[in-house]
């Protein structure tokens, strides 16, 4: 089995402050990852490695057996890598529409055929539900629906990894079933997702696979089952 | 507006243009309007990197006294043509903005403004030491004889400035309504999003200084030609930079015809209270347009529009 993402002996350090270390870590196509782990432990950290919002000091990052340690996050983008954010970031000057539009005509371009960006967007917000949302200002959305835009824009990219960085934090019950039902109709379609997320029954229902880090290191990595179970993880999570 | 009505706007424009100077013959109106020309490309200019692309440059004196100082130089060096130094001081503002460019590697907001500030004193001083230029007391041009078939020369500048404006508004709106526009807009909202959807931002960006840059060094060009004296304090004026950051705003800096019609607006008003009342008043009057639109009306006079358009459709 060859690894969609390859992550090997990554480190990252601010200043004095160790972020990761020694973090490998492998992703097959088509798999559902959860990445948990507590506040500050380095998840976001990880995965901005990953995406290249930030460069390791150490390790490298393989995509589909390419290295891509030192490419600049467009590159990585086009190349099918695609993120949402913790805190929304949409474009604000820009309506829903033309928020997906960007993706479009930059990441996914050189890789998808050329149709019309316009069709594709309102093509992409129907199946996340927000078609009715098209013409509006995306920095008036409601929360649910900005944490919506966060991952159309990411679809829009015609990944073939997506990460989500805490998509449904903030969310209601339902809201969180609502995501929870994207994301896998995104799997289904042949996407690989590494999901953030401190909600234990999404990442339990979600995740094929669990990793668990804790202060910058991988403590347990396996089924959702064992990762609950696991000592070094209960100890992490609620204090020896 | 659509493809074809912006061509026949512009064609419009540039006749009535010819028009006038066939018809007006007393050398102010010649005067007043190559005034709010410079300055119409010049906000035109700040804006594609100021409002497009989010960064405020508050150097644009600079890139402006630079294109002024290229065709000084050029005059006096090689007697080159006004044409010459007109492309000449695009090409050497636009490698200044290339350079400025690569500042957002690493400054953003008011550090960057402030980087832009720097530079243009930095400049300043060299200007001010190089004695082949004039130096600190400035230099004469001497207004040549030739004006192509024009009755005059102040006659002639004024269409060059309206061709220049009209290539500037052509550029700045050709940018903003691409795919690239998209892209300088996505940089301005967020850059690290703008980045993880595939945008080239640093290249973008570079692309966005450069255009910047070369457009005010055409401004600057003909400036010597214009007043015949030119000393560094009056061609790094911060008035002219304040200006070009005051029409944008005024205007709207989201749209391409934002800067055009705060060029429009105040620096036709700039010229009739010069005039008419003092040339002190004019200052005040930036000011406070500047403050008033900045507190009641953000997105400049093209926002108000566009705030009235959707009240009535709703």
């Amino acid at each position: 089995m060859s690894a969609l993402l390859q992550v090997s002996g990554l480190a990252k350090r601010f200043g004095g402050f160790t972020a990761l270390e020694g973090i490998s870590l492998q992703v097959a196509p088509g798999e559902r990852l959860g990445l948990i782990g507590p506040n500050g432990s380095g998840k976001t950290t990880l995965i901005n490695c990953v995406s290249g919002a930030l460069f390791n000091d150490e390790g490298r990052v393989e995509f589909e057996g390419r290295d891509i340690t030192r490419l600049p996050p467009f590159k990585r983008a086009r190349l099918g890598i695609a993120r949402s954010f913790q805190i929304p970031k949409p474009f604000r000057s820009m309506s829903v529409l033309d928020n997906l539009r960007v993706p479009l005509e930059y990441a996914a371009r050189s890789r998808t055929e050329q149709r019309n960006a316009s069709d594709e967007a309102m093509r992409i917000l129907e199946t996340m539900g927000l078609a009715a949302r098209a013409q509006h200002d995306s920095a008036g959305l409601t929360q649910v629906d900005m944490r919506k835009l966060e991952l159309a824009r990411a679809m829009a990219a015609h990944p073939r990894l997506l990460i989500s960085d805490e998509a449904m934090a903030g969310l209601s019950g339902n809201e969180v079933d609502e995501v929870l039902a994207i994301l896998f109709k995104l799997n289904q379609a042949g996407i690989t997702i590494i999901m953030i997320e401190h909600i234990m029954q999404a990442v339990m229902r979600f995740s094929q696979r669990v990793v668990c880090l804790d202060a910058g290191r991988i403590i347990c990595e396996g089924t959702p089952d064992q990762t609950v179970a696991n000592a070094d993880v209960q100890r992490a999570y609620l204090g020896a | 507006m659509r493809g074809w009505g912006f061509w026949a706007a512009s064609a419009a424009v540039l006749a009535a243009g010819v028009g006038f100077t066939e018809l007006a013959d007393n050398p102010y109106y010649f005067n007043a309007t190559y005034v709010v020309l410079q300055a119409l490309i010049m906000a035109v200019a700040w804006n594609i990197l100021g409002g497009f692309t989010g960064y405020v440059n508050f150097g644009s004196a600079a890139f402006f006294a630079v294109g002024a100082y290229t065709t000084i130089f050029l005059h006096k060096a090689f007697a080159l043509p006004l044409a010459a130094t007109i492309l000449a001081a695009a090409l050497v503002c636009g490698l200044i903005g290339l350079g400025v460019g690569y500042l957002t590697l690493r400054l953003k907001g008011v550090y960057f403004a402030i980087a832009t500030l720097a530079m243009g004193i930095v400049l300043e001083t060299l200007v001010n030491n190089w004695s082949f230029v004039g130096g600190a007391k400035g230099t004469y041009m001497l207004t040549p004889d030739q004006h192509l078939w024009f009755d005059s020369y102040s006659e002639m500048l004024f269409m060059v400035m309206l061709v220049l404006a009209l290539g500037a508004i052509a550029v700045s709106r050709k940018l903003s309504s691409s795919r690239i526009g998209r892209g300088l807009a996505a940089i301005r909202d967020d850059e690290v999003a703008a980045e993880c959807s595939g945008v080239p931002t640093l290249r973008l960006k570079l692309v966005s200084t450069t255009v910047m840059g070369a457009m005010m060094g055409v401004a600057g060009a003909p400036y010597p030609y214009f007043v015949t004296y030119v000393d560094p304090i009056s061609a790094f004026n911060l008035f002219i930079a304040v200006n070009s950051i005051a029409m944008p705003m005024i205007g709207g800096t989201s749209h391409w015809a934002g800067p055009v019609i705060g060029a429009l607006l105040v620096g036709s008003m700039q010229e009739i209270i010069t005039v008419t009342i003092s040339s002190e008043l004019n200052v005040l009057l930036v000011g406070i347009m500047l403050v008033l639109f900045i507190t009641l009306a953000p997105q400049g006079i093209v926002g108000l529009v566009r705030k009235h358009w959707k009240k009535r459709k709703a």
